[in-house]
């Protein structure tokens, strides 16, 4: 099996550490897997985007240009990537920064007020994580068992310090119905 | 198996060329090959190392060229513009017989161009950017574990052959994370050279490092002897894969991250029941000729697969010596096709065909 991710958002919004969380994760699980950001001048405020492919099998192309999960920080992202997504796929849209609903019906769509949650519980910064800990809990591309494991590799060891936070805010997600 | 870790393309060829001896990296910051820079300035210190950021790329090419006379490992690395201020110092180093490591991350062009991933340094690279008669040898890596690899390859080519190497990537393979197993960690031993410059000691008559040649003879000579080690790197040292190609009935001819792409497009065209294969040079020089002449007895037609306007798909037509169609497929300028338009150049190559 082959799922192809694509986060979408701000710079700032931790698009390409929630994609880092997801390729650490897939490697602890022995899966192939790639990890592409955007670069450039819109890392700088502007939109940033991260494509990751997991897989069992050899990776093609490593830029996704139809995913099958699509997870929307803002709305520029979901106008921009909502037709791109796959028939049956999934989109997760943090509904606390874009107002509107998915246009589509053949896609699946999951509304969750992560920035807002993000900072209801005094951590501002990791709406990102809360995302993903919805997108685990509908999604088996990933295994939510080992997952402490993995917040430990992809928070560094000199912020260590943030291990309980982020694993907090991926329960917090995981919990939502 | 050996541990896997995740790491950016760019950071895998720093770490790989520590690896395998590299102690000694001279460059100037450019985006997209800027964490290669920022990865050796962290590291080299600690290991008793140099890391110099030149006052420019010229600066830095001719310090590598320093370097490379005294028959140690040395490398630099830069993106498409500064990959052009390096030429001059290229074409020294090549007049030199000197060894050494030339890493250009891609981006588009020409002039200042944009920052996005490229492939259209493809003449400059393979066709000598610089003057006079030469040759690199030309590694292009399509995937991060490629990186590493092809940095300890580059590096033992060059030594054995007395020429620069190249990785010829681009803004995509270096800035993407995959899981990379990095080559052993090889004890930096120096042996003495018999052409290398290290001091006489007043014990032995002075080796000279030198591209200036002014009797005409003697440089024809030179020269002469040159293309003979390069008949030897085109004889030994050609290396491509071959992808679905055993009952193809066409040819995709892609190299670096436009094989990445094409490889998706080769498998739906599979599933709809097109024969199509893929050949994917990893040495650009050598190319691989008798590969893709092989395939021509075989297929139909190719399609040469390029972010560029077209460059390889020369090569391509040479190699085959016109006897198929070849088309091409192509973004430019920073961007990349998609597998689809791979996958529709792929129909339109079948139905010119029919």
């Amino acid at each position: 099996m082959t799922t192809q991710i694509l986060i979408a958002g701000f710079g700032g919004q931790g698009i390409l550490f929630a994609g880092k969380f997801l390729a650490n994760k897939g490697l602890l699980e022995g899966r192939q897997l790639s990890w592409l950001p955007s670069y450039g001048p819109e890392m700088r405020g502007g939109t940033a985007n991260c494509s990751v492919v997991l897989s069992d099998q050899p990776i093609g192309s490593p830029i996704v240009t139809k995913p099958d999960v699509l997870i929307a920080m803002n709305l520029p992202s979901l106008d921009k990537y909502e037709s791109a997504v796959v028939p049956g796929g999934v989109i997760f849209v943090d509904s606390a920064l874009i107002e509107r609903k998915v246009r589509r019906n053949d896609v699946k769509a999951y509304y969750i007020p992560a920035t807002k949650l993000a900072q209801q519980n005094g951590i501002p910064t990791l709406a990102n994580m809360i995302m993903l800990g919805k997108v685990m809990r509908e999604c088996d591309f990933v295994s939510y068992e080992g997952i402490e494991d993995a917040v430990r590799t992809v928070v560094s060891a000199k912020h260590a310090d943030l291990f309980d936070v982020n694993l907090r805010a991926i329960n917090i997600g995981r919990e939502i119905e | 198996m050996a541990n896997k870790v995740l790491m950016k393309g760019n950071e895998a060829i720093a770490e790989a060329a520590i690896r395998v001896g590299c102690r000694h990296y001279f460059g100037y910051p450019i985006t997209p090959q800027t964490e290669l820079a920022a990865y050796m300035a962290k590291r080299m210190p600690k290991i008793g190392g140099t890391f110099l950021q030149a006052e420019s790329e010229i600066a830095a090419i001719n310090m590598v060229y320093g370097v490379a006379g005294t028959g140690r490992r040395v490398m630099t690395s830069s993106s498409s513009p500064g990959v052009s201020l390096k030429q001059e110092g290229i074409s020294y180093i090549a007049g030199s017989d000197l060894p050494c490591l030339i890493v250009n991350v891609q981006r588009g062009g020409p002039g200042l161009g944009g920052i996005q991933p490229s492939q259209s340094d493809y003449f400059q690279a393979t066709k000598g950017g610089g003057h006079g008669d030469y040759h690199l040898i030309v590694l292009a890596p399509s995937s991060v574990q490629e990186m590493a690899d092809m940095t300890s390859l580059a590096f033992d080519l060059a030594d054995k052959y007395l020429m620069p190497a190249m990785l010829l990537a681009d803004g995509t393979v270096g800035q993407m994370m995959e899981p990379v197993v990095l080559p052993e960690e090889r004890p930096v031993e120096f042996t003495e050279k018999e052409w290398a410059v290290t001091g006489t000691k007043t014990a032995r008559p002075h080796h000279i490092v030198n591209s200036l040649y002014l009797v005409p003879e003697e440089l024809e000579k030179k020269n002469f002897a040159r293309y003979e080690r390069y008949a030897e790197v085109e004889k030994n040292e050609v290396r491509y894969e071959s992808f679905m190609m055993e009952d193809a009935e066409y040819c995709v001819v892609a190299f670096g991250i436009a094989a990445r792409v094409s490889k998706n497009a080769v498998a739906a065209a599979r599933a709809e029941g097109v024969k199509v294969g893929l050949i994917r040079p990893i040495t650009l020089w050598p190319f691989p000729k008798k590969a893709l002449a092989e395939a021509a007895d075989k297929v139909k037609g190719f399609l040469s697969v390029e972010l560029s306007m077209g460059q390889m798909i020369e090569d391509v037509k040479l190699a085959i010596e016109c006897r198929r169609p070849v088309e091409l497929c192509r973004r430019a300028g920073g961007m990349i096709p998609s597998p689809d338009e791979v996958l529709e150049g792929i129909k339109k190559l079948q139905g010119g065909r029919a």
